[in-house]
Parts: C-alpha cells; structure tokens; sequence
C-alpha cells in the first residue's frame, strides 16, 4: 500500500542505531530507558531540548540524539 | 578569635568561596569514596564530566550527583576529552542544561591524547562564544602569559595554567612563568593540572596562585582521603604565607637568629 503510514523509525542515540515506533517523543524514550526524572541533558541534531519540551519533541527520522549525565572528571 | 583570613575569599564571577582548593571526582574507587575525598579536601567547587548516558545502562545504578548534591558544592562541569571549540561549547550547552542553568564552567580543549596540553587556538574560539553566551569561563590554558591576558580580555573569569602536564603529578615546572602571569591577570589564576603531593600545592600558593585545582594527586593517593586533608593543610598554609610575606632570601649573608653577645667564657667587650 503506497500510502501506508510508517510503523517505525530510524534514529541515533548516542552514536547507537535504535528502532523506535513513529511518533515517539524524547519523553517516551526516555521513560522506555528508564532515565526519566534522572538528571540528563538532551542534544537532538546539535541542538539542546530543554527538560519542558521532552513530552513534545516527536523523534524523526534519521535524528542524531545524545543523552547525557555528569561523570567524575578532573 | 577571629581567624585572620576570615576575609579571605576566592572571587570567581559573581561567587564567592573560602575554599581556594578546587578537586576533580574523577578516578576514585567508587562514589563514597568520592564523597568522603571531597569532605577532607574542604572544596567548595567540585569538576565533573559530561558524558553519553551508557544505552544498556541498568537505571538502577548509582549516579554521581546523588552523591555530590548541587545544593551542597558548585559543580564545575569541564569539557575534557574535547579537541574542538565546537565540541567544547557543545558540551557546557548540555551541561548548563543538565545543571538547571548554571554558568560557572571549566573550559579545556586539548591538543592531543598523549599529552593533553591545550590547544590554545580552538581554546580561544571557545571561550569567546561561551562568553558571549553568558557562560562564566575558567579556562585550562598553557602556561603562557600572552595567551594568558588574550583569555582575561576576552573575559573568562579564572585562568587555569597547568603547572605539568594533567595527571603527570610532576608538580611546577615552570614557577617563573607562573609568575609572569599573576603580575599581569587580574582575576584569580588557579594551577590545574601537575600537581603531585602537598608540597606542590603549597608552592603554587606561595607563588600566589589564587587556588589550586587537582584530582589525580587525591584520587591516585595511595590514602586518598589522608591527601585531601594534606592538600586541604597545604593549600591553606600556602596562602598564609604568601600573605604573610616570606622573608627575602639573602644567600651569602648567614644572619643568626640567637643573639651574637654572652656567649659563656668569653671575656665581655
């Protein structure tokens, strides 16, 4: 069917290939990776994605998105 | 009594600390150990590093700032591992983020992985988007005085000139350029990197370096926690003493201290 609706996309994050279903939201795969309400920062293609905009912020296709926490460091 | 350094405080941007040693969370056996490090050391101002969330990472598992509570330390996000400015301003725009805002960051882009010495060019780039950005800037930088005053004109809020290189705990190397740069910069100069032992600190204090910064020299000692004490003791006494004054050193005339006169069996003048 040409005008099927795709089921799923193709992202990265942190440099890995994920599959996720369309429509997906920086909120949902946060949730499904069990790091909401942990202290992350989000970059989606460079840029940040504030903590308010996760529930709205849908996934596309090809997206490069880093999630990030704080480390020991010097 | 009052303490005579009561008035003594580190000024970086718009902060104030009593602290003027800085301490790194990195390479600790694990996070109590980090936090009880951190307690010996008397630091106010703890780095730490931004780095990708592991994907298979079990959500269980601890995390750093559950034990190093921004409420309780300034948490210096640094930018280590960086060899671009882009990389760099990337970074702190995610840790600002990640630390609700926070502006007081530590800036290193490096020149290669062998020696991590800065890269003073794309350092440079760096700092003056970040500044521009409304970030508060303490760079890592080389031990230059030039490029030294080219950071401070540009803004940054504390420069940061190793004293060997980071993790070589080879102490100062170079006191004299150190001094090339606190009679020229203005805001504090604090030594990052190089740092071995106590005594190190101590002489970086003296100079009248504003602070040191470390991480290998605690977390690589063989008592982490009894080091931070010592840096904690060092960093302190070098302070008074550069703001007491050292004595001049006067090399070819030995002046007793005990009085010259009444020495027994000898006849008086």
């Amino acid at each position: 069917m040409p005008d099927e609706i795709p089921q799923t996309l193709t992202c990265r994050v942190n440099g890995e290939l994920l599959m996720l279903p369309a429509g997906t939201t920086l909120a949902d795969l946060l949730r499904e990776r069990g790091w909401a309400g942990k202290r992350v920062a989000v970059e989606r293609n460079g840029e940040i994605v504030p903590r308010s905009l996760y529930a709205q912020t849908a996934i596309a296709e090809g997206d490069a998105i880093e999630v990030v926490v704080a480390v020991g460091g010097g | 009594m009052t303490e005579p350094d009561d008035t003594d405080f580190l000024t970086l941007g718009a902060r104030r600390f009593r602290s003027r040693l800085l301490v790194g969370t990195g390479k600790y056996r694990d996070f109590t150990q980090t936090r009880a490090a951190i307690e010996a050391s008397g630091a106010e101002i703890v780095t730490v590093a931004i780095r990708r969330i592991n994907l298979g990472q079990n959500p269980d598992e601890p995390n750093l700032l559950d034990y190093l509570p921004p409420e309780r330390f300034t948490l210096l996000p640094n930018t280590a591992g960086c060899y671009t400015a882009e990389e760099a301003v990337r970074t702190l725009r995610l840790a600002r983020e990640l630390l609700d805002g926070h502006t007081l960051v530590k800036l290193e882009v490096l020149g290669d992985a062998e020696t991590l010495y800065p890269n003073m060019p794309e350092t440079l780039k760096a700092a003056e988007r970040l500044v521009a950005e409304g970030f508060e800037v303490m760079v890592y930088c080389s031990d230059d005085p030039i490029q030294a005053q080219l950071l401070e004109e540009m803004g940054c809020v504390a420069i940061m000139p190793l004293a060997s290189l980071i993790g070589s705990g080879m102490g100062i190397l170079n006191p004299w350029n150190l001094r090339l740069i606190l009679e020229r910069i203005r805001v504090p100069v604090i030594v990052d990197a190089g740092v071995g032992t106590a005594s190190d600190a101590a002489i970086a204090m003296e100079l009248g370096c504003d602070g040191v910064l470390t991480n290998t020299a605690i977390a690589q000692a063989r008592d982490p926690i009894r080091m931070a004490r010592a840096m904690r003791l060092a960093v302190e006494s070098g302070r008074g003493a550069y703001r007491a004054g050292r004595m001049p050193r006067k090399f070819y005339s030995a002046d007793p201290s005990s009085p010259l006169t009444g020495v027994i069996g000898r006849p008086t003048p």
